[in-house]
C-alpha cells in the first residue's frame, strides 16, 4: 500500500512541472502567440527561485521570485515579438538560449549549496488516511497550485467573456482588432502569464523535485511541455492527462527496469514519449474538433493599423 | 544550442587569447561533456585543470569548453580547438572517442588525450582510472551495511566502463555477502538530476536500502538523504548533498596526470598511442572519508583499500561466474585489462538484462 502511494507520489512530482509549464504555454498559444522559450523561462525560474530561497531563507519567497522572474523574462519576448513584430519562432528559440546561459551565470555561486525544500502540506488526521491520505492532503503546495491552475484556465477560457476574447484573438487577430479589442495588450498579458507559469514550473524543480541548483537542470522538460500543448490540441484537461500519462510511463519504466523484466532499457526510455504521442493523437483524431481548437493565427505577428 | 553558443564564445575567447599572448605560452585545452559545476564527473576534471594550471603557472594557458554534447557537435568543438592553436587537447568523456580520433587524423601536429576510451592513434593517447577498485570497496561496504541484501545502481549508458563498475560493485558486495543482489536502472543520460532522483525513488520503493550511481548529478544522493537510506558519492565528494546518507565517495583526481602530460607535451617527451590506466595506488582515484558507518565496516574498507593499493588484492579475482552461471574466472585467476576494458557481460547476481 505504501509502495503504491509512493509510486503515485513520484509520478505526480514528475508530472507537475510539465503540467504547469504546459498550461501557461496553452494560454499563450490560445492568444495566437507561439513562445518556444519555455525551457529558457523555466530554467530562469529554477535559478531565481533557488537563489531567492537561499538569500531570504524562505522557499515561499523563492517561489514568488521564480514566478516574477519568469514573467519578467517573458516580457523580453513580448517586447520583441509583439511591439516589434519580430519572428516568434526565432525569438522564442533565442529566449531559450539566453535563459540557459543566463541561468548558469546567475547560479554560479549557488552551485552545490544545500537547498531548502518547499515543505509538504501536513494535515494531522486527514494526511494519515490509508492509501489516499498523503496523495490528497500531504503534497507540496505547487502540486495543488497546478491543479487549481488547470481548472482555472479551463474555466477562464471556455466559461468567461475574457476567455472568449482571448480565444478570438488567437483565431483571428484582425477581426478582433476590428471589433475594438486591444490585441497587443491581451497578448502581452497572456505571454506574461505563460512566463509566470514556466517560472513556477522551474521553481518546482529547484525547490521540490530536487532541491538544488545545477546548470541545465530543466533537462528538456520545457520542450516536453511545448509538445504536450500541441498534442493535447490546446485543451487544458487533455494537457493534464498528457502530463500525467508522461509522468506515469516515465516512472513506470524505471520500475520495470528495477524489477528486471529484461526489456531493453533504450526502448523503455523512449516509451514515455511514444505512449504520450500515440494516446494524445488517438484522442485528438476528430479533425473537425482539432481544427476548431487550433488557434488559427498562431505564430503570426500582428501589427495594428492606426 | 546553448552548446553552440558556448562553443562560439570559447572559440572567440581562444582566438583572442592566442593573439594576445603571442607564442610563448603553451596552450592546453579541455572539452567537457557536462557543466564545470556539476558536482561530479566534470567538476573533477575542472579541478584537475585548475591544479595543472596552478602547478605550471605562466608557461601554460589552459582553456576549457563545457557542455559539449557527445556526437557531431563534439567533433566541431574539438576541431575548433585544434585550429585555435591548442598544443594538447583533453577530451573527457567516453562518447568523444570517435570524434577525437577523427579530428586527430586531420591535425597530426596536435596532441590528443581521450579519457576512458580504447582507441588510440599516433597522436592520441588514452587515459583512464581504475574506478572498479573504488567500486569494489563501496560494494563491500554495501554488503555489510545493507539489511535487505539488495542494492540499487543508477546507470547511465551500457558501455564497458559502466558495466565494469556494476560488476566491480557486486563482486565487492558478494565477497562479504554471497547472496547479495543488485538492481540496475538505466536512465540513458549522464546528467538529469530529476530523472536520476526518480530512478533512486523507484529503486527504494522496490526495497533496496543502499543506492549507488554512475551518473553525474547529486539528485540520487538527495533522495537517499530524504528517505533515510545510504548512498555513495560519484566522482566527487557529495557529502553536502547527503550529510547523513553518504558512506564514502569515489573521487577522481586528475590534476597530477594533467600536469605530467602537459609538461611532457611541452618538452617533447609526450608519446602518442599510449594507454594509461592508473588506480588507487597512483592517487588518480581516492576515497572520500568513510562516514556514517560502524567502526568495523570502516576498518574493513580501509583494509581492502590498503590491499588494493599494495597490489595484494585484485578486485576481479576468481572464482567469479558470469550472470548465466558459467565460469568467468577460475579460482585464483585475475581478469586481464583487455577483458575489463571491453566488458560486455554481467557477473552473477545482477537482477537486470544487459542492454546490447
Amino acid at each position: 500500500m505504501d509502495i503504491a502511494q509512493n509510486i503515485l507520489l513520484t509520478i505526480m512530482t514528475a508530472a507537475t512541472p510539465l503540467l504547469i509549464a504546459a498550461i501557461g504555454e496553452l494560454v499563450v498559444e490560445r492568444s495566437g502567440v507561439l513562445n518556444l522559450g519555455v525551457e529558457g523561462m523555466m530554467v530562469i525560474g529554477a535559478v531565481c527561485g533557488f537563489a531567492a530561497t537561499l538569500l531570504s531563507g524562505s522557499p515561499w519567497i523563492g517561489m514568488l521570485a521564480a514566478i516574477a522572474a519568469g514573467a519578467f523574462f517573458s516580457l523580453l519576448f513580448g517586447v520583441l515579438t509583439l511591439s516589434l513584430a519580430a519572428n516568434q519562432v526565432a525569438t522564442g528559440l533565442s529566449l531559450t538560449l539566453l535563459g540557459l546561459g543566463l541561468s548558469g551565470m546567475i547560479g554560479e555561486s549557488f552551485v552545490g549549496s544545500a537547498g531548502i525544500k518547499l515543505a509538504n502540506l501536513d494535515i494531522p488526521v486527514l494526511g494519515d488516511i490509508p492509501l489516499v491520505g498523503r496523495l490528497i492532503f500531504g503534497q507540496d503546495p505547487i502540486f495543488y497550485i497546478s491543479l487549481i491552475l488547470t481548472g482555472g484556465v479551463a474555466w477562464f477560457l471556455f466559461r468567461t467573456r475574457a476567455g472568449l476574447t482571448l480565444r478570438a484573438i488567437g483565431d483571428n487577430h484582425a477581426s478582433a482588432h476590428a471589433l475594438g479589442i486591444n490585441v497587443l495588450k491581451i497578448r502581452y498579458l497572456a505571454v506574461m502569464f505563460g512566463g509566470a507559469c514556466a517560472g513556477l514550473a522551474g521553481a518546482h524543480l529547484s525547490l521540490v523535485y530536487t532541491p538544488q541548483w545545477v546548470e541545465n537542470m530543466t533537462a528538456g522538460r520545457g520542450w516536453i511541455a511545448l509538445a504536450l500543448v500541441v498534442f493535447a490540441s490546446w485543451r487544458p484537461w487533455r494537457v493534464l492527462g498528457g502530463a500525467y500519462l508522461f509522468g506515469a510511463v516515465s516512472i513506470g519504466q524505471l520500475h520495470a527496469q528495477a524489477l528486471g523484466f529484461g526489456i531493453p532499457s533504450q526502448f523503455l526510455s523512449a516509451l514515455p514519449y511514444v505512449a504520450t504521442i500515440v494516446v494524445l493523437v488517438i484522442i485528438s483524431r476528430d479533425r473537425r474538433l482539432t481544427l476548431m481548437n487550433t488557434p488559427a493565427s498562431l505564430g503570426q505577428p500582428f501589427v495594428p493599423d492606426r | 544550442m546553448k552548446k553552440i553558443v558556448l562553443a562560439l564564445a570559447a572559440t572567440l575567447a581562444a582566438a583572442t587569447a592566442t593573439s594576445a599572448v603571442a607564442q610563448e605560452k603553451y596552450k592546453a585545452c579541455f572539452i567537457y561533456v557536462g557543466s564545470k559545476t556539476d558536482g561530479g564527473w566534470t567538476q573533477a576534471h575542472e579541478v584537475g585543470r585548475e591544479y595543472a594550471q596552478e602547478k605550471l603557472g605562466d608557461k601554460v594557458e589552459t582553456v576549457a569548453l563545457e557542455n559539449v554534447p557527445e556526437g557531431p557537435d563534439a567533433e566541431r568543438a574539438i576541431e575548433r580547438f585544434a585550429r585555435s592553436g591548442c598544443g594538447i587537447i583533453f577530451t573527457t568523456s567516453f562518447g568523444f572517442m570517435d570524434p577525437t580520433i577523427a579530428v586527430a587524423e586531420k591535425f597530426p601536429d596536435v596532441k590528443f588525450e581521450h579519457a576512458t576510451g580504447y582507441k588510440t592513434a599516433p597522436n592520441v593517447t588514452t587515459y583512464n582510472s581504475r574506478f572498479y577498485e573504488g567500486r569494489y570497496i563501496i560494494g563491500q561496504i554495501a554488503g555489510k551495511m545493507s539489511k535487505t541484501g539488495v542494492a540499487g545502481y543508477i546507470a547511465s549508458f551500457p558501455i564497458p566502463e559502466v558495466v565494469m563498475g556494476i560488476n566491480g560493485f557486486l563482486t565487492g558486495a558478494r565477497s562479504v555477502n554471497p547472496d547479495f543482489k543488485l538492481k540496475v536502472v538505466w536512465v540513458n543520460s549522464w546528467f538529469d538530476a530529476g530523472k536520476e532522483a526518480d530512478a533512486a525513488k523507484a529503486l527504494i520503493d522496490q526495497g533496496v536500502d543502499i543506492i549507488t550511481q554512475h551518473t553525474d548529478s547529486t539528485g540520487p544522493m538527495q533522495v537517499a538523504e530524504e528517505r533515510g537510506i545510504k548512498a555513495f558519492g560519484q566522482a566527487f565528494d557529495q557529502i553536502q548533498a547527503g550529510p547523513t546518507a553518504q558512506l564514502t565517495a569515489i573521487e577522481d583526481t586528475w590534476g597530477p596526470y594533467y600536469e605530467k602530460q602537459i609538461k611532457a607535451a611541452m618538452d617533447g617527451t609526450w608519446k602518442g598511442g599510449q594507454s594509461s590506466w592508473d588506480g588507487l595506488k597512483d592517487g588518480i582515484l581516492s576515497m572520500a572519508p568513510y562516514t556514517n558507518m560502524p567502526d568495523d565496516v570502516k576498518a574493513m574498507a580501509e583494509e581492502t583499500q590498503a590491499k588494493i593499493e599494495s597490489g595484494e588484492l585484485h578486485p576481479f579475482t576468481g572464482p567469479i561466474n558470469k550472470q548465466d552461471g558459467t565460469v568467468w574466472l577460475k579460482e585464483g585467476e585475475t581478469a586481464d585489462d583487455g577483458t575489463l576494458l571491453g566488458m560486455n557481460f554481467y557477473v552473477e547476481g545482477v537482477d537486470d538484462k544487459l542492454p546490447q
